[in-house]
């Protein structure tokens, strides 16, 4: 018995010595990191070799993480001397951070945190690593941002805005659908600025918005968008994160497809009509020129970077026509999206929400902070804030 | 829109239907799986890779049988063989799958496949009300139809099924027939996961078309909660499974026609009504249950 016993615990501090030699390089003690001579006077980025970037789907979603992709061979192509690592799938938990630091470990002085989920991730990293740039897609952070953070974004509402000039243009039955995770501002932009365009072009559609709660749940968008499509629905678009089961769905029952996040036209031969998507190349790599020539701190980056048309510099673009889109309905859009490009908005008043109330006076244009807090629907939006 | 809630009733619950079925038979046989939901999640990435691969949907269904049947037959090694504890066991094997998908399933999130189409039964899909309810769906959801009253002819009306009721009854007059208790629990199970496989394959070849980690989202615990619900019976099983996917329905219905809607609170419908069973009827729940699964909690008793 005795005997047994201690095979017993030798088996076991085997097992743990195994496990502890075996246990990841990575700590998140500053002092035991690789790459930090954490001098200070050294600039966060500066001549960096190796670049980092999580992502937290998959990269071939037609959606939002393959425009994340896109990115990174952008990168890979103008910068061939630099090591570009990127991984997917990376949930927004401590997982992002144990997966930044692995990439420090391997000699990141740039880091891009692509998902909104990722921010306290982010800051936990950049706080330990003050000679690593960390930059953050679409959150917000402190002003004033730590040194060597960032968080860059676009004005997304704007291309949206233009594809719902298209839907309305196009629409048969008068009736739009949008399919959403959850009422965030953002969406809720999203939301109105797409029902506003298609307004510009049909005073009276109907834009029905339906919650999945999720940002990418296959099955609860199959039956969202059965259920658009028998109430007579004959656009769909939407706000998720993976948007192919919603675009064959559509396409398969012969409606328009109006996407995001990515083009995924290929899903869509016959009723794509236009979308917007990422073109995250132009910006990541101004972002890892600036950070390698050692002036990222004190940028425009080193803030909450956030670029509309009329910058010239926005990130989210309009996708490529599709074959039903008339050649009136495209130059529609291309005098929206100059007065855009001239520093217009969608949102400029009048703008009434669904219970009636004003909430930007006629000739007015709320600025980029009160938009980023959005809490309503406009007129014209069917669909309820639950 | 009650058309649209009962189709989608429909629709939505003839993936739980069939996994509360194949939970049925395991449990009539005295074996509770709660790795349905991973014996799911494989039949739904097992059948849309075999689609993928071989452009037919129909041996999509079967190779998500397969990999929902070899979830199982892992958990009827570890609880039939090695006695060890059903739920533990059950749960485990629900985690391992749900990595398991997650990673293999990768590069299948942007494959586009021959799913399979809705097929309007000509005539009767034309009838006013019935019509769309009934007649214009997938085959699995027609074939699903049958299924329940099949397995309860089975159940009841076959020496097979006599056997697998008999294992979860009395399993001791098995032994004493000549009968091993080892093997009806070994083939109750698998088959039970077999069932679960072709739900689970059901929601990506059918349903959504598309393969996403964790796409099944909790319909295997659905389907577990919906057998205690329908008291071991197969037709009630056809009954709640419908009932349960009109709740998952009644989201999209809702809130297209523009209701407020609390999802959380509808998607809690399937389960809230389950307890609500189990407070209500109390003992007699147990009376319905298989005797053997007492044993289940007793792990001093060998099988």
């Amino acid at each position: 018995m005795r005997i047994r016993r201690s095979a017993g615990a030798l088996i076991v501090a085997a097992v743990v010595a195994v496990l502890a030699a075996c246990s990841p390089a990575v700590s998140n003690d500053d002092t035991g990191s690789t790459s930090a001579a954490t001098s200070t006077d050294s600039a966060p980025g500066k001549d960096a070799k190796v670049v980092g970037v999580i992502a937290v789907g998959p990269k071939d979603d037609f959606g939002y993480n393959q425009a994340v992709y896109q990115g990174v061979e952008a990168l890979r192509k103008n910068f061939p001397d630099i090591k570009v690592l990127d991984a997917y799938n990376i949930p927004e938990d401590d997982t992002a951070a144990t997966t930044m630091e692995s990439m420090v470990a391997q000699g990141a002085t740039i880091i891009f945190a692509t998902s909104y989920g990722h921010l306290d991730a982010a800051k936990q990293v950049a706080a330990a690593h003050p000679d690593v740039v960390v930059v953050h897609q679409g959150g917000l952070l402190d002003d004033p941002a730590p040194a060597n953070m960032g968080s860059y974004f676009g004005s997304v509402y704007e291309p949206v805005y233009l594809a719902g000039i298209a839907a309305g243009a196009a629409t048969k039955t008068g009736k739009l659908g949008y399919v959403y995770a959850i009422p965030i501002p953002q969406t809720l932009a999203n939301i109105n600025a797409f029902t506003l365009g298609a307004q510009s072009v049909r005073p009276d559609v109907e834009v029905t918005a339906v919650s999945t709660t999720a940002w990418c749940d296959p099955a609860t968008q199959a039956d969202r968008v059965k259920s658009l499509l028998s109430s007579g629905v004959d656009v769909v678009t939407q706000h998720q994160d993976c948007t192919k089961t919603i675009i064959e769905a559509t396409e398969a029952a012969g409606a328009y497809t109006v996407g995001y996040h990515a083009d995924a036209s290929s899903l869509a031969p016959k009723g794509w009509l236009t979308g917007s998507e990422w073109n995250w190349g132009p910006l990541y790599t101004d972002i890892v020129k600036t950070a390698i020539a050692g002036k990222f701190t004190g940028s425009e980056y080193n803030a909450n970077y956030r670029a509309n048309m009329a910058s010239g510099k926005n990130p989210f673009v309009s996708s490529k026509f599709g074959p039903s889109v008339t050649d009136d309905t495209k130059a529609l859009i291309a005098a929206a999206a100059k007065k855009l490009e001239d520093g217009g908005s969608p949102f400029t008043g009048p703008i009434t929400a669904q219970d009636g109330t004003v909430k930007v006076p006629a000739g007015e244009t709320p600025p980029e902070e009160t938009v980023e807090q959005m809490d309503y629907f406009v007129k014209g939006v069917v669909g309820t804030l639950s | 829109m009650i058309i649209d809630l009962l189709a989608g009733a429909v629709r939505g619950g003839t993936s739980i239907m069939y996994a509360g079925l194949g939970e049925t038979v395991s449990e009539r046989a005295g074996v509770i799986n709660l790795g349905t939901e991973g014996s799911m999640l494989l039949g739904a990435l097992g059948g849309y890779a075999v689609t993928a691969h071989t452009g037919n949907p129909w041996l999509g269904v079967l190779g998500g049988a397969v990999a929902g049947a070899l979830l199982s037959l892992v958990h009827a090694v570890l609880v039939v063989s090695r006695g060890a504890n059903q739920f533990a066991s059950g749960l485990t094997l629900y985690f391992l799958a749900l990595g398991v998908t997650a990673l293999f399933g990768v590069s299948y999130v942007s494959t586009q496949i021959n799913a399979f189409d809705d097929v309007p039964i000509p005539g009767l899909s034309d009838i006013p009300g019935i019509g769309p309810v009934l007649f214009d769906h997938d085959p699995l959801v027609y074939i699903a139809f049958f299924a329940a009253p099949a397995i309860w002819w089975v159940l009841f009306r076959t020496r097979v099924g006599l056997l697998v009721r008999t294992a979860g009854e009395r399993s001791e007059a098995l032994g004493v027939n000549g009968y091993s208790v080892k093997a009806v629990r070994y083939w109750s199970t698998i088959a039970g996961g077999a069932l679960a496989g072709i739900g689970g394959a059901h929601i990506s070849i059918a349903y959504a078309d598309s393969w996403f980690e964790n796409m099944i989202a909790g319909r295997g615990f659905i389907a577990v909660a919906l057998v205690i619900f329908a008291m071991w019976n197969p037709i009630r099983i056809m009954a709640g499974a419908y009932l349960f996917g009109a709740a998952l329905s009644l989201a999209s219905v809702l809130q297209t026609a523009g209701y407020a809607v609390n999802q959380f609170a509808l998607a809690a419908i399937p389960f809230v009504l389950t307890l609500i069973v189990l407070a209500v009827l109390g003992k007699r729940t147990m009376l319905a249950a298989p005797d053997e699964l007492s044993r289940v909690f007793d792990n001093s008793r060998t099988a």
